[in-house]
């Protein structure tokens, strides 16, 4: 079986902090991470190459410092690694990315294709369905456990209010939740492997090009533009109460309505 | 030619959604400003029913597609089902809710009526000078707030995180139609096959997921841990705590927010009982809305509380959820 496993390196979020004059995100010594739900698509090939049998390829477009990402990855046990990067990929939303990393699909053979369901700095979650649309494959969103064998795949999709177990055949595309497990370590043999062992395949427009017309790629392929970024304005001294209880109910009533929580 | 707005409907087992709602009420706004009329889509199966009510929200038509391959949502037959609808008309603006079903939908539409589409909005405005939407969203995971346009496709396509939009009061006299529109399923791959679906009895979420938390210290007490539960309940959140009232075993170590703990930025923190020790703040002062109560009006969490409220909260508290119990 051949899986691939779409990653994107990510700053973790968690750790950017605004600057309280300027009001602007501080990322300097914000460190880059594998997406969080990327990180559980991993473990899920992985799971399934330790039970049947697959070759898993890890695929990223980004620019060349993705190197590392995709080095982790095969350092947990993942065997061959693509890097998708050129600057004719600039500026992609995410039509154009996912439009990308489907040529890449094409171009390396598949049967299941894995991606996280959302990246924590774009936070669309859109690119996995996309990339499934543009292979004329299916997909299963929100996967929260994963059972394949041979032929098929069961994955339990998670709802707000419900799960589906849902079944499909290979060729499909599955978006993997963090939850769905616990990502491995890399090991030390890994790691000495993926540096010295193996390598990270570099691909260019070039090597796309029979795949994805280039009015589908970049800025060019993308519907969407970003108009302006913001933060939002730091927030003052707040106020303070010492008022009967029943106004202090009515003071935290009105405040809920008035932040859309009632 | 007609430029209209669409408005996906989401209904689960014959119930609308709330976010239909809220978003029958911002597409009305927006229909106004282009002076063009507001579009319903209903997909489902034996959901008529439901139209008037789309109608009495603002809905000057429903276009509904109701067949047996739609019972259920499964993302083939609901996108093959929108796209046509997409390509049959002419339209502007769709929104969709940013549900389960919403982000999962629209962007396989979107890519196949080739148009862009902006995730999980908050808010919505007509440029007035170029006619585009400006579709305003949180990035980064609420760090930055980015505005997005799509200027050349049509139509520009949102998802809309539930509860931002206000629901407008139904009009009881409101006038609108209802078009039945069909759709030939017959070349449905069928690729992905429904085994179970299962109502799920809710679990405890992950704080760092909820956008509710509402958050208990020492000052709580165990019993008064059962009160915040309910209060969570009630708010649709999950319920938080500190390191002292991990310590003291009125809560889960997995609940405890802070340095050693996590970090949150739900919509709403409500710290009771809590001092607001740096290492706690450490790990919610980014929370959007922050109230506290607490009975020391010179605690520390004041200093970072939107509202605080210096008082007893095994007073307050109960009062506050017999109100929302009338409300509910
Ligand atoms: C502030 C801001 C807001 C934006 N808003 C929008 C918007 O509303 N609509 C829009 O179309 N674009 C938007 N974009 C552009 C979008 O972020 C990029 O297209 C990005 O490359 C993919 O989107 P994402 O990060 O949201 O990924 P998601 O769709 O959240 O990612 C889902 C999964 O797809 C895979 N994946 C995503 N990107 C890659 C990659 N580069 N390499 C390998 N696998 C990948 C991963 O498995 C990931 O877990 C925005 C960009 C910025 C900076
Ligand atoms: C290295 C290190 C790491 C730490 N990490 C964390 C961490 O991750 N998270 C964390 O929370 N703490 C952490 N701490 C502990 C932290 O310093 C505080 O001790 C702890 O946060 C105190 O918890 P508390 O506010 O619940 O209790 P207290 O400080 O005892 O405060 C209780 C509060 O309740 C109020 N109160 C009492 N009764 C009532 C009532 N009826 N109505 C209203 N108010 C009432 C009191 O006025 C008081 O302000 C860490 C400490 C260290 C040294």
């Amino acid at each position: 079986m051949k899986i691939i496993v779409c990653i994107k390196q990510v700053p973790n979020t968690n750790e950017v902090k605004l600057d309280q004059q300027t009001g602007t995100l501080i990322r300097e010594g914000v460190p880059s991470i594998i997406n969080p739900d990327d990180l559980a698509g991993i473990e899920a090939a992985l799971a399934i190459k330790d039970s049947l049998g697959a070759h898993i390829t890890v695929v990223s477009m980004g620019p060349p410092q993705a190197d590392i990402a995709l080095r982790e990855a095969l350092a947990m046990g993942c065997d061959a690694a693509c890097l998708i990067t050129d600057r004719a990929f600039a500026g992609a939303d995410t039509w154009a990315t996912s439009s990308t990393l489907a040529g890449a699909a094409q171009l390396l053979g598949y049967d299941l294709i894995i991606t996280g369901r959302q990246a924590i700095d774009g936070d669309t979650a859109q690119v996995g369905p996309q990339m499934a649309e543009h292979l004329g494959i299916a997909h299963i969103p929100y996967a929260e456990d994963i059972k394949a064998d041979g032929e098929k795949i069961i994955v339990t999709r998670q709802f707000e209010d419900r799960y589906q177990l849902l079944q499909a055949h290979y060729p499909v595309l599955v978006t993997a939740l963090s939850e769905l497990n616990q990502p491995r370590y890399m090991s030390v043999g890994g790691v000495v492997d993926a540096y010295d062992q193996k390598e990270v395949r570099l691909l260019t427009y070039a090597d796309l090009e029979t795949f994805v017309p280039v009015e589908n790629i970049g800025l060019k392929g993308s519907p969407t533009r970003v108009k302006k970024s913001f933060t939002k304005s730091p927030k003052g001294k707040g106020e303070l109460h010492q008022v009967s209880e029943d106004e202090a109910v009515e003071i935290i009533i009105q405040k809920l309505k008035g932040h859309l929580i009632l | 030619m007609s430029k209209d707005v669409l408005v996906f409907c989401e209904q689960r087992d014959g119930v609308l959604q709330k976010v239909s709602l809220e978003l029958l009420g911002e597409g009305k706004k927006l229909a106004n400003t282009l002076g063009q009329r507001l579009i319903a889509l209903l997909l489902g199966h034996e959901v008529e029913a439901l139209c008037p009510s789309l109608v009495s929200h603002g809905a000057d038509e429903v276009i509904l597609v109701d067949d047996a391959h739609l019972r259920d949502y499964l993302t083939e037959p609901y996108a093959m089902a929108m796209a046509d609808v997409l390509n049959e008309g002419n339209f502007e603006i769709v929104l969709i809710g940013a549900t389960a079903i919403g982000r999962d939908l629209a962007p396989r539409v979107a890519a196949r009526v080739k148009t862009g589409l902006t995730a999980d909005c908050t808010s919505l405005e007509i440029d007035p000078e170029t006619q585009d939407l400006l579709m305003t969203r949180p990035a980064f995971g609420g760090n930055i707030l980015a505005t997005i346009i799509c200027p050349q496709h049509r139509p520009q396509m949102a998802s809309i995180r539930p509860g931002v939009m206000l629901a407008p009061e139904p009009v009881a006299d409101a006038t609108g139609t209802v078009r039945r529109f069909d759709v030939d399923f017959s070349g449905l791959k069928n690729a992905v096959v429904l085994l179970e679906s299962v109502k799920a009895t809710k679990k405890a979420k992950d704080i760092t997921e909820a956008k509710i938390l509402v958050s208990g210290g020492r000052g709580t007490g165990k019993e008064g841990f059962a009160t915040l539960n309910r209060l969570a309940d009630l708010l649709g959140g999950q319920v938080s705590a500190s390191r002292a009232s991990v310590d003291a075993g009125f809560a889960d170590k997995d609940r405890q927010v802070g340095q050693t703990g996590k970090t949150v930025r739900p919509q709403l923190y409500m710290a009771c009982g809590i001092s607001g020790a740096i290492q706690h703040l450490a790990g919610m002062e980014e929370s959007e809305l922050i109230i506290a109560i607490n009975k020391n009006p010179s605690a520390p969490i004041f200093d970072v509380a939107d509202v605080g409220i210096v008082g007893d909260m095994h007073k307050i508290l109960p009062k506050l959820i017999t109100k929302l119990e009338q409300m509910a």
